[in-house]
This record gives C-alpha cells, sequence and structure tokens, in this order.
C-alpha cells in the first residue's frame, strides 16, 4: 500500500454502505459509554484520520484472544479493524508466512516508528534464556522488545498478557510473565479475561484509534468504562444473592430456578469485567447466564486460587492447601483447647496454693 | 477499704486526671511519698475513664456482630423458601456487617483520640515501651507467671507489660488490618471514585486481587477471635488469680487492690 488510508476509504472498500459506518459509529459511541453526541465525532475522526497500524504478536499463548475478537458482534469491526490489522503484521492471521511475513513486521515497525500500537497477546517465557517460546528463529522476548520499543502504545491482550494466567500458574516452569514486566517504559493497557470479550476488544482499538489516546485506565491498567465493575454488581441473578437463596448444589431446586451461584464457587463477587453487561457472543449469553459460576479468568492468578467451585480461596503458603475457615477454625480449635488446658492447670495450682496457705 | 489516689510521683497527665476526678480520695495508708517505689501499694485507682469504657463495650458488641454476619457472609445460610422479592437475608447480614464497620471504625478513631486526651492509661495500647529493660523484665515475669514459675504475681496499674504486648500485636494492628481491608472490600460496592475507593482502593492491587483480599481479611477475623479467647480467658483468670480487679475495672474504671502487699 503506497498511501495511507482513512478509517472510511477502508470501510467503504470493504463494500460497507454509509449507513452501516453511521450505525457502527453510534454503537461504537454507545459501546464507550460516550453519550449520542459523540457518534458524529466518531464518524468525523474516521473519515479523516489516517489508520493506526497495529501489529498483533503471539506469545505463550492459545489463540482464544484472536478467537473472540474475530467473533466481534458487529460485523463491520470485525471486517474494518481486522482487515486493518492483517494489512500489517498478525501472524496467525495474515496471508503471508515464514521469512516474507518476518519482513512485513520489519517494515511496519521502520515505516511507523513511534506510530502503530502493539497489541500483545500472550506472554514471554523467561527461563532458559526465553527458549520455550520461538518466534521466527528467535525468542519471542526479544521480538516483543524489539517491536515495544518503538510502538506509541501496548495492548495487552487478555489474562496472559496482563497477569500470565495458565503458563504462569504454579509451579510456573517456563518462567512465564505478564509483559509489563518486560516493557516498562511503554504504556500498557490491560485486557485481560481468558479470552476478554470481543467488543469490549475492538471497543478499546476503536477508542484509541479515533480519538487518538489511551482511555482512561484504573490502578491495575485496565480501561474503565469495561473493568470498573464486578460481574456481581450487575449479575442479573444479583437479586437471588441478596435474598439468601442460592444454588447449593448442581442438581438441586435452585439450580433449576436460577439462584445466585455465590456457594457453588461463583467468583463474580470479585472479578473485573463486562460479562454481565456485554456478555458473549453477539450479547446471546454468559457463564452465569447458562448456569455456571464465574471462575474470574480476568483476574490476576486466578489459576492458582484453588476450586472454581469452592466460594473461599485455598491458602497455599500453608503447604497444605486449605481456605480461611479451615485454617482459622483450627487455630481457634487450638487456642481453645489450650485455654481449657491452662485454666484447669491454673486451678489445680491454685487449689494446692490454697492449702499450702492453711 | 479506703479509696486513694496517689499518682503524683510517676506520671503529670495521670496525676491531673486523677485529681480532677471527685471520687479520688486522698487518705492515711501510704506516707512515704517516694517516687516509685510506693505506687502500687495503694488499694484502688481509677484507671479507665468513661469514654474509654464505652468504647471497649461498643467494639466487643460491633466484633461479636462483624464475626457473625461476616462468617455468613463468606458461608451464607441455607437457601431461603419463596420469592427473591420477599427476601432480603445476604441484604440484612452485610448490612449489619457494614454498620458495624462504620460503628468499630469511628469508634477506633475515637479511641486513636483517647488516647492522646485521656489519661496515660489510654495510650498503654498504642505505645508498649519495648525499649524498656524494665519492660522486658515485666513481660518474662508474666510469662513465667503463665507458666507456672512464678508463685506471686505482680501488682499492675494498667496493662501488664505482656498484656500491652498482646493488645498492640493482636488487637490494634489485627484490628486497623480489618479496618483498612474491610474499606477496601467495602469500595468495591460503592464502586469506583468513591471516598472508601479513593483511600483503600490501593490495598487491592497490592493483594493481587480481590479474591486475595477477601481470603486475608477472613483470616484477620479469625484472628481476631483468637486474639477475644484469649483476651476473656486471661481477663477471667486473672481476675480470680491475681492481685487486682480486672472484669469490674473495665465496667466501673477503677481498680481494685487484693492485697496492700507491695510488689
Amino acid at each position: 500500500m503506497s498511501q495511507i488510508e482513512t478509517f472510511y476509504e477502508v470501510m467503504r472498500r470493504q463494500g460497507i454502505t454509509r449507513r452501516s459506518f453511521l450505525k457502527y459509529c453510534s454503537l461504537t459511541a454507545a459501546a464507550l459509554g460516550l453519550g449520542p453526541t459523540f457518534a458524529p465525532k466518531i464518524a468525523n475522526a474516521m473519515e479523516t484520520k489516517e489508520r493506526t497500524p497495529v501489529i498483533w504478536l503471539h506469545g505463550l499463548e492459545c489463540t482464544c484472544c484472536s478467537e473472540s475478537f474475530i467473533r466481534s458482534a458487529h460485523p463491520l469491526v470485525k471486517d474494518v479493524v481486522l482487515s486493518m490489522i492483517s494489512l500489517d503484521y498478525d501472524d496467525t492471521l495474515m496471508a503471508s508466512a515464514g521469512h516474507q511475513a518476518e519482513a512485513i513486521l520489519e517494515e511496519t515497525i521502520q515505516k511507523y516508528k513511534g506510530k502503530y500500537i502493539l497489541a500483545v497477546e500472550g506472554n514471554p517465557p523467561l527461563n532458559e534464556d526465553g527458549m520455550f517460546c520461538i518466534v521466527g528463529g528467535k525468542p519471542f522476548l526479544d521480538q516483543l522488545k524489539h517491536a515495544a520499543k518503538d510502538a506509541a502504545a501496548v495492548i495487552a491482550w487478555g489474562s496472559c498478557a496482563s497477569w500470565g494466567c495458565v503458563q504462569a500458574a504454579r509451579p510456573n516452569p517456563t518462567q512465564a510473565v505478564p509483559i509489563h514486566k518486560v516493557i516498562t517504559d511503554k504504556p500498557i493497557i490491560k485486557v485481560p479475561g481468558c479470552p476478554p470479550i470481543a467488543e469490549v476488544m475492538t471497543g478499546v482499538i476503536t477508542y484509541m484509534l479515533t480519538f487518538g489516546r489511551l482511555p482512561e485506565l484504573d490502578r491495575q491498567g485496565r480501561p474503565k468504562m469495561f473493568y470498573s465493575q464486578r460481574i456481581h454488581d450487575k449479575c442479573y441473578r444479583r437479586p437471588h444473592f441478596d435474598a439468601g437463596q442460592f444454588v447449593e448444589e448442581w442438581d438441586d431446586e435452585g439450580a433449576r430456578k436460577g439462584y445466585c451461584l455465590y456457594k457453588v464457587g461463583c467468583k463474580g463477587p470479585t472479578t473485573y469485567n463486562a460479562c454481565s453487561t456485554v456478555r458473549w457472543n453477539e450479547g446471546t449469553s454468559f457463564p452465569i447466564q447458562a448456569g455456571h459460576g464465574c471462575i474470574g479468568c480476568s483476574e490476576d492468578g486466578f489459576w492458582d486460587k484453588g476450586s472454581f467451585y469452592d466460594r473461599l480461596t485455598d491458602i497455599n503458603q500453608f503447604g497444605i492447601e486449605q481456605n480461611a475457615d479451615e485454617i482459622g477454625m483450627a487455630v481457634a480449635g487450638g487456642v481453645g483447647a489450650a485455654v481449657t488446658a491452662h485454666a484447669a492447670v491454673s486451678a489445680v495450682k491454685r487449689a494446692q496454693h490454697k492449702g499450702d496457705q492453711e | 477499704m479506703t479509696t486513694i489516689s496517689n499518682e503524683k510521683g510517676g506520671n503529670g497527665e495521670q496525676g491531673d486526671a486523677q485529681s480532677a476526678d471527685p471520687h479520688a480520695i486522698q487518705t492515711e495508708g501510704t506516707q512515704a511519698q517516694e517516687e516509685g517505689s510506693i505506687t502500687r501499694t495503694q488499694t484502688a485507682v481509677y484507671v479507665y475513664e468513661a469514654p474509654l469504657r464505652l468504647w471497649h463495650w461498643v467494639t466487643v458488641f460491633s466484633i461479636i456482630t462483624l464475626c457473625i454476619t461476616g462468617y455468613f457472609i463468606g458461608a451464607p445460610l441455607p437457601t431461603m423458601p419463596g420469592e427473591a422479592i420477599d427476601n432480603y437475608l445476604m441484604g440484612y447480614i452485610r448490612f449489619a456487617h457494614f454498620t458495624a464497620g462504620y460503628i468499630v471504625s469511628i469508634a477506633f478513631l475515637g479511641r486513636i483520640y483517647w488516647a492522646f486526651v485521656g489519661n496515660s492509661h489510654a495510650r498503654e495500647l498504642f505505645l508498649p515501651k519495648l525499649f524498656s529493660g524494665k519492660f522486658w523484665r515485666e513481660v518474662t515475669h508474666e510469662i513465667r507467671w503463665y507458666l507456672f514459675l512464678e508463685k506471686t504475681p505482680k501488682k499492675y496499674i494498667g496493662h501488664n507489660p505482656l498484656g500491652q504486648l498482646a493488645m498492640f500485636f493482636f488487637f490494634v494492628i489485627g484490628l486497623t488490618f480489618m479496618i483498612i481491608t474491610g474499606f477496601a472490600l467495602y469500595a468495591e460496592g460503592l464502586g469506583r471514585e468513591s471516598w472508601a475507593d479513593m483511600m483503600f482502593g490501593w490495598v487491592i492491587p497490592l493483594m493481587g486481587q480481590s479474591q486475595d483480599v477477601h481470603t486475608w481479611h477472613h483470616l484477620g477475623m479469625w484472628y481476631l477471635i483468637t486474639f477475644v479467647m484469649i483476651h476473656v480467658y486471661v481477663a477471667i483468670r486473672e481476675d480470680i488469680m491475681s492481685r487486682q480487679s480486672l472484669i469490674s475495672t473495665m465496667i466501673g474504671g477503677w481498680r481494685m487492690f487484693k492485697d496492700d502487699k507491695p510488689d
């Protein structure tokens, strides 16, 4: 491509009507919580702005983020954003392969120095000099650092890039680390989830492309617009929680009636994500709606928190896997026994002492 | 038995607090006014002032409420029958937990304030004299007393040094931890940019994630329960076996001594 197209031109080239384009703009504005006045602004930005190239790298990962992304509910997002990315570099989705693909990566980095967005799916392993993940004959760590050096901003796709996810779960043999441990000089937007919701992914990219700046991030570096509330806060089963109506076992009356899954280990109360509002697969459903508790996949270290079906987390630091209540009751029981024994000895001593005095 | 206030030697504030007290009567008995040597021969001293005693009992009932409701938030009661609209059990339990949490926190702030304006005993909880040799000798004495190696306990006007250590490390540290983690979790419900999130939201990334804070808060409850068990046992035991009153002191404020012998 000799000259850089605008987003709108890319869309039109793909056979998208102006009517659909405007619909997309207003839907995006609504998804980002910006209100109707922002729809024309998004349209204007997409008509006039040069598209921002995106490089999409893959480290240790399962490609679930890509799988989620290409299923984004809005067809336009899929067509437009995805085609833009494939124009540059995404080794899983691009047509070219091998040395040709790597050459494109290099070309993009050179051509758009300091302007492109680096999207990272997966994370780098550090053990054995990073030999557990090789891309183009070199450790992924090298490719990641190389591509990050000239990026405008970095998106950490999914829980792998954001927190470490399954490959960083105990005992983490490859010493996989989230990307913020190796990229320290660039703004990183974490979009956790295993995978993240498709509309959240496209929403974040669209926001950055149209407004030319990062979305507002929370303390942990996640976009506030999608990660400000817990699943629990907006769960449609919340009234059953407040009422004290729970699924006690998977085949009980409560399960059939759609009661709260808190007691069978739902991590909704501790998980920040947009599942209960945006939902999945074109807004069809989400795990809790399907009758299974949230497993907390967008939270740091969710693999290491014990069973997905227990309310209380296992505490591994004590060598044996026990939850806070088991440990607490054991300690309190021990102290209780000690107190009783001490009281008994005290009583005996006091009786003796009295005997001595008389 | 006569009531004596005779604290002029050691501590200025203490003397002031007691001379201001109308119940404190100076009587015959101890004429040896040499500083330090006779302070423990009197039979009754006004130790815990009214706001401090009120704080103690408010905290007692709050912590009982917090432990019970907190336990049932972590491990809820069996499912309520009927429609959701007719029930609000978890809502009430959580409401009670949050209310008691607010009360215990505000009372604790008031207690810290009282450490500044109250008598010297009001400061004991926060400032164990960790760098004093006498303090550690008395700690050793107390440990030996609890191990049945000492026949006669010592007299103390305020907390004994071992008690002071326990109060500081179990109670002051424990309660502070619970208040901070508690409000961090409460902030999750209030939402981003709420006052609680501004003040305590940093705790959550510090401990990993929300689930970890829940676990630590839960462990903190058992830490405090362990403290309460020991605290209540020791108070009863000392009330019976030591040479001074314990339980009635936290009700009426006066420390009664059972004998006039020196330490």
